[in-house]
């Protein structure tokens, strides 16, 4: 529906290239776009762990934000990541699903599809991070939208997609491929663009997950 | 919607390296990535033999594995266990006889499926164990994330996703006319 794609590989401020149809979806909402920096959040992962956006920071981030646990399309797309997940650990990746649930709810949801990464619970106060992502709706769940953010914190791709629609993972094994290998925290650069790499050592162990 | 990224448009197409069944010169192709082990797949089994049937010579099918290995976990060994039967030339037998057994998909059943149609069983069990097909059946997987494949089954008609209600034949048949139609006679491979 909405895709924001950095035009330039580096430049701060990206006028996004897709800009003719700028990620408005009918009832206002509009998704950071590309170029943005990725508002930090802590959120439960689990019922006794929190997961921090800045804690991943060294390495791109994937957030997944859907409307619900357990609805069919949902159970769809995270199944779906969660069988493309070594491709996106591949890239050096990190993917976090968010969505409105609590954590007890995103458990059950995890350990019955067998999901091997995090969900955060955008649960209290409901919502609060999805809204600062433009991707909260006002039925009261998360929207469906994609971010793929670089290894600095800076969103680099951003989608939305209808409602109903199981955006596939596509568009972020796209993206995920045209970051450059300073975007994607690659240790071997030794052209320390600044002091923001932090380069956090797998703070969501891999396999953990949300579950289990 | 999503052509700004490629998705919902078939990469790659259909070559020698996939398995077709129907005339090469069909003026349409319907590709299904597909699940052995998924229900959904189970019950466009039959609705695609009879498109099949009713197209006849207009349509070629292929098949490409999207086994959902997480949610079914028989679902990637039939997907090797059909293309070790393609290397002894019946991927379209062992399909078949898959699909209409989608209860009994352990490795001694599609082992025993082998010996039923006559194929060398030890081979397809060894390739079992070996993993021989792993990387090809991921191979087809990726292409289907590529392509904007977001669940089973998911068709694509001459190279573009077809979001219609599969489940409707006749819908689906009349938009695989309708794309015969526009095909410029004599393939050009798509």
């Amino acid at each position: 529906m909405a895709e924001h794609k950095d035009s330039s590989n580096s430049s701060s401020n990206s006028s996004s290239n897709s800009s003719s149809n700028f990620s408005s979806d009918g009832n206002g909402a509009s998704v950071l776009p590309a170029g943005t920096e990725a508002p930090n959040f802590t959120l439960k992962a689990a019922p006794d762990r929190d997961i921090s956006l800045a804690e991943l920071r060294g390495k791109p981030v994937v957030l997944a934000f859907y409307p619900a646990d357990w609805s069919p399309v949902c159970g769809d797309q995270m199944a779906l990541y969660n069988e493309i997940l070594p491709d996106f650990r591949e890239q050096g990746a990190e993917l976090l699903g968010i969505s409105v649930d609590g954590t007890w709810c995103h458990k059950a949801f995890a350990d019955a599809r067998k999901l091997r990464f995090p969900l955060l619970a955008d649960f209290e106060p409901k919502g609060e991070v999805s809204r600062a992502y433009g991707a909260y709706d006002d039925s009261g769940v998360s929207q469906r939208a994609l971010f793929v953010l670089d290894a600095a914190g800076v969103i680099r791709w951003s989608y939305l997609s209808p409602m109903g629609v199981n955006p596939g993972a596509d568009g972020i094994l796209a993206a995920l491929e045209r970051l450059t290998p300073e975007q994607r925290g690659a240790s071997a650069s030794t052209s320390a663009s600044s002091g923001s790499r932090t380069s956090a050592p797998a703070a969501t162990s891999s396999d953990a997950g949300a579950a289990r | 919607m999503s052509e700004e990224f490629g998705g919902a448009r078939l990469s790659p197409p259909v070559s020698a390296r996939d398995h077709v069944a129907g005339d090469a010169n069909a003026p349409v192709t319907l590709v299904e990535y597909g699940d052995y082990e998924c229900p959904h797949c189970g019950h466009a089994y039959p609705i695609v033999k009879s498109i099949q049937h009713r197209l006849g010579k207009k349509l070629r099918f292929v098949f490409r594995n999207f086994p959902l290995a997480e949610s079914h976990p028989h679902a990637r060994h039939a997907a090797e266990a059909a293309e070790a039967a393609a290397a002894q030339g019946k991927f379209w037998q062992m399909h078949d006889a898959i699909y209409e057994n989608q209860m009994q998909l352990e490795d001694e059943d599609l082992v025993a499926t082998a010996r039923r149609l006559k194929l060398d069983a030890e081979q397809v069990a060894r390739a079992l164990e070996e993993g021989t097909w792993t990387a090809r059946v991921r191979e087809d997987f990726r292409s289907g994330i590529r392509s904007g494949v977001n669940g089973t089954p998911t068709f694509f008609i001459n190279g573009e996703r077809y979001d219609g209600a599969w489940p409707d034949e006749d819908a689906f048949v009349r938009a695989l006319d309708q794309a015969a139609k526009q095909a410029p006679t004599g393939r050009t491979a798509s």
